[in-house]
């Protein structure tokens, strides 16, 4: 037997940002003990670097607004493919949570009658997004990670896992690696919860951080979970474009909801030709009724700059494609003629600051540049709504890596919130499992050993480096399967892919085991095409355009398509498995949340 | 733009620490970041760098730029005269484990110290009520992005490493300071400022409010309140009595 490090827990939670460090103090204070595991240092997660503000119906601008507005917008935002249950849960409770994350300490902005203000944001019908500036995804991570320090949590930080042990059916632990030493870890648990957030460094422009790489989405797959939703991603319609080097960093839309708008070369504020047919009812067609809005929501529909973003992407898209495009092939964002620049400062710090130091651009004076960069997958691990339990005992997941949630497009502000929500139920559903469990299992040594071998094998390599293959991955993902797809492209993605994984068990590295970024990229690779390969296939099946899946050969949502969720999982042989599955159908009380007339 | 030539500091942990040169095209808008990763998917695929979000807001990627405390991700090139070698080092104040990455243990010790915010009961409606005036100090305070820059250039650790024993450094007299000033919280915490962050030991030399890519205040919003806080509770009467009575 060789000598790992081993540990055992009741419960490890992989990944350490809103989502994980929520279960961890949940599943902490159920009496577990817990370990959060997380590959950047802790308090450096992607939710770090969300802006705008946490969605819940505090009622604090709009006493209208109530769970069942903000769950209706949900499941309208998503195109009706939301898991109803889960909408339903993250609306009813997301209110709580803000309000406990103010009792541990974070600091909101306030309204005048000393209540936490509330910002406006796409397809929600009130200002309903807990804030702090443009900075919440901060305030939100540092108020976590404060009160977790205090609870007994054991942090394991820069320690990426490679992959989950099992025994059975049933999850045992999961084992990896110290970025810093390279040595390997092996973690013996009665439960797992995955929270590893997102695939964004599957793609070429995206908003997300390397770390980014779909690991808790193919950890799942890997040990037998149905992931859902797949084809769903969210090209965020407002990342920057200029310079090439700062492509694809988020422009909060913050900026819209502060009162910035969208305009085209000819100055047009061109989101009044897009206004789908779904959200005409609710969506000003006039300029003055949607400059009218922000102040009274009673009297006016809402502007449509702040359609959700699936809608606000393809415009860019449509505008730049017609010839409409700015110098560098974006939209203009201007807040600068419509609000003061005190205002803009001080509502939008960051965003001030990123485009002075990184652009040269004096958003209080100018105009921004902008367009569509990938941002978000809806689509993840198939999970029970209100456990987190996913289809593999033992195993649970939350935030951006679970699926179901946000339906074919995801609100903004809903994803903050989402994390808290299910992070919460997370950590409980795992430490309920646990304590019906009557002790740490065993680690089956032959799987650690076999897993440790192929780690390693880089080293051994002469091929090409890593660094290549991710690159094409991205180049390819960004061409054939991003914000417009068809068929042909589709087809060449799935041979791609093919190609790129076989090209990827050649990959070499250099130097040694040593924090070697090199070596880490090069074991990334094999869950980013995982992920990779579940988009590409669950684009292809579904066909129909539906949020943030857009096939330019079947245009429009279809009837058939509506009520069927994409299945993925591992086949017996090794392969990838697609199928469709009906998608729950939510009880009579809450449909008529969505009849003409209803309140909500 | 032109090629430039950065000397990146390479080694690890127990070995001596090198100089290497890398030449490098530099494109339009590209950051000291950028160049770094460009290092390491041509030349040196094994080169460490902590970095995360690439646009200023989680701090990962500190390092010491010609000398200076920077993040490399907010660094533009263009800042440089291409004439000019570039020198990235780690930060020194930390241990190096290898290349640009260092062991900043010591900070997440740290934060474990700080006992955590205790809020009273929220009114009968269930909400806090504080006003925006009233946050501000706190939200200041609250921007930072732990990117341990403005401990690495403070003096009381920087050359007398053996200080770290007594001193919780300028990020956590900002962790401090907004807890005291957060107008719910009942917590006292001045004793800890006083003894075990060792707020005496700073001598206002504001290094570290000049190395903040935030922009906060340390030292006049955070530090020297706390010194003042210090100096009050030391002689006010009523406390002095009230630690006699208890036996303090």
């Amino acid at each position: 037997m060789v000598n790992f490090e081993r540990h055992e827990y009741d419960v490890i939670v992989i990944g350490a940002g809103g989502a994980g460090l929520r279960a961890a103090i949940e599943a902490s204070a159920q009496g577990a003990r817990t370990a959060l595991i997380c590959k950047s240092l802790l308090g450096k997660a992607h939710t770090v670097m969300a802006e705008g503000g946490i969605a819940a119906s505090l009622g604090n601008v709009w006493p209208q607004d109530n769970w069942q507005v903000h769950f209706r917008d949900t499941m309208r935002g998503g195109k009706m493919l939301n898991n109803w249950r889960m909408a339903q849960l993250h609306a009813q409770e997301a209110p709580d949570r803000v309000r406990e994350l103010e009792s541990w300490g974070a600091l909101f902005d306030r309204t005048s009658d000393g209540k936490i203000l509330q910002r406006d944001f796409g397809g929600h019908r009130y200002a309903r997004l807990a804030h702090v500036g443009d900075r919440t995804g901060l305030e939100m991570i540092r108020t976590l990670q404060q009160n977790a320090v205090h609870k007994g949590i054991d942090v394991y930080m820069e320690c990426t896992i490679t992959q989950l042990l099992k025994s059975g059916d049933r999850v045992t632990g999961a084992m990896g690696y110290w970025r810093e030493s390279g040595n390997t870890i092996v973690f013996a648990a009665k439960s797992v919860v995955l929270a590893t957030g997102g695939v964004g460094k599957a793609f070429s422009v995206t908003s997300n951080s390397w770390e980014y790489t779909g690991d808790g989405h193919s950890l799942a797959y890997w040990a037998g979970a149905e992931l859902i939703d797949m084809e769903c991603v969210q090209f965020h319609p407002t990342g920057m474009v200029w310079p090439p080097s700062v492509r694809g960093i988020l422009v909060t839309e913050g900026v819209r909801g502060d009162g910035g708008t969208l305009r085209n070369s000819d100055g047009e504020r061109f989101m009044f030709n897009y206004i789908p047919d779904f959200f005409a009812a609710e969506t000003a067609d006039t300029i003055d009724e949607a400059d009218g809005w922000y102040d009274d929501k009673v009297k006016n529909r809402r502007t449509p700059d702040l359609l959700p973003r699936d809608e606000v992407a393809r415009a860019i898209n449509a505008e730049v494609k017609a010839g409409r495009g700015t110098p560098h092939g974006g939209a203009f964002l201007d807040i600068s003629s419509r609000r003061s620049a005190d205002y803009i400062r001080r509502r939008l710090p960051s965003m001030y600051h990123q485009f002075k130091q990184l652009a040269d651009v004096d958003i209080t004076a100018q105009a921004m540049e902008v367009g569509p960069t990938m941002h978000y997958i809806m689509g993840g691990i198939r999970v029970e709504a209100d456990t987190a339990a996913t289809t593999v005992p033992g195993l649970f997941a939350a935030g951006e890596c679970a699926g179901g949630m946000h339906g074919a497009n995801r609100l903004g502000g809903n994803s903050l919130s989402d994390l808290l929500v299910f992070g919460r139920r997370a950590g409980l559903g795992a430490a309920e499992d646990a304590a019906a469990q009557s002790a740490v299992p065993e680690v089956d040594e032959s799987q650690v050993e076999e897993v440790v071998a192929g780690m390693r094998e880089p080293f051994g390599r002469s091929g090409e480096g890593p660094y290549e293959v991710h690159s094409d991955l991205q180049d390819m993902m960004q061409k054939n399967v991003g914000i417009i797809r068809t068929e042909v492209e589709l087809d060449e993605a799935v041979n791609r892919l093919q190609d790129l994984k076989n090209r990827s068990k050649d990959v070499m590295v250099s130097g040694h085991q040593q924090y070697n970024p090199g070596w880490h990229l090069a074991m990334d690779l094999e869950s980013l095409l995982t992920v990779s390969e579940a988009i590409a296939r669950a684009a292809h099946m579904r066909k129909e355009s539906r949020g943030g899946h857009t096939r330019d050969d079947y245009p429009d949502p279809s009837d058939e398509w509506a009520v069927q969720n994409i299945c993925i999982k591992q086949g017996d042989n090794g392969g990838m498995e697609v199928s469709t599955t009906p998608l729950p159908q939510m009880p009579e009380e809450l449909k008529e949340l969505f009849e003409e007339g209803s309140n909500a | 733009m032109p090629e430039f030539t950065i000397a990146v500091q390479r080694g690890e942990a127990e070995a001596e620490s090198q100089w290497t040169d890398y030449i490098v095209d530099v494109e339009e808008g590209q950051v000291v970041l950028d160049v770094i990763h460009r290092i390491q998917a041509t030349e040196a695929p094994d080169l460490a760098v902590r970095w995360n979000c690439k646009a200023g807001k989680c701090g990962s990627c500190s390092a010491e730029i010609n000398g200076k405390p920077r993040l490399m991700c907010m660094t533009r090139m263009n800042l440089f005269d291409p004439a000019e070698k570039i020198t990235v080092a780690p930060m020194k104040t930390w241990p190096l484990i290898r290349d640009l990455v260092t062991d900043v243990g010591f900070n997440y010790e740290t934060a474990e110290k700080i006992p955590a915010v205790k809020l009273g009961e929220p009114s009968e409606d269930g909400d806090f009520r504080m006003h925006q005036e009233d946050v501000e100090r706190g939200q200041e305070f609250r921007k930072c992005i732990e990117c341990f820059l403005c401990s690495d250039v403070c003096h009381v650790i920087r050359d007398h490493p053996e200080n770290k024993e007594n001193f919780f450094g300028p990020r956590f007299f900002v962790r401090l300071a907004e807890l005291d000033m957060h107008p719910l919280d009942q917590e006292d915490r001045i004793d800890l400022v006083k003894n075990d962050a060792g707020v005496g030991y700073c001598n206002i030399t504001k290094c570290c409010t000049e190395a903040c890519p935030e922009d906060i205040h340390i030292t006049d919003n955070a530090i020297i309140p706390l010194k003042e806080r210090v100096i009050d509770s030391s002689y006010d009467p009523i406390r002095w009595i009230g630690r006699k009575i208890a036996g303090k």
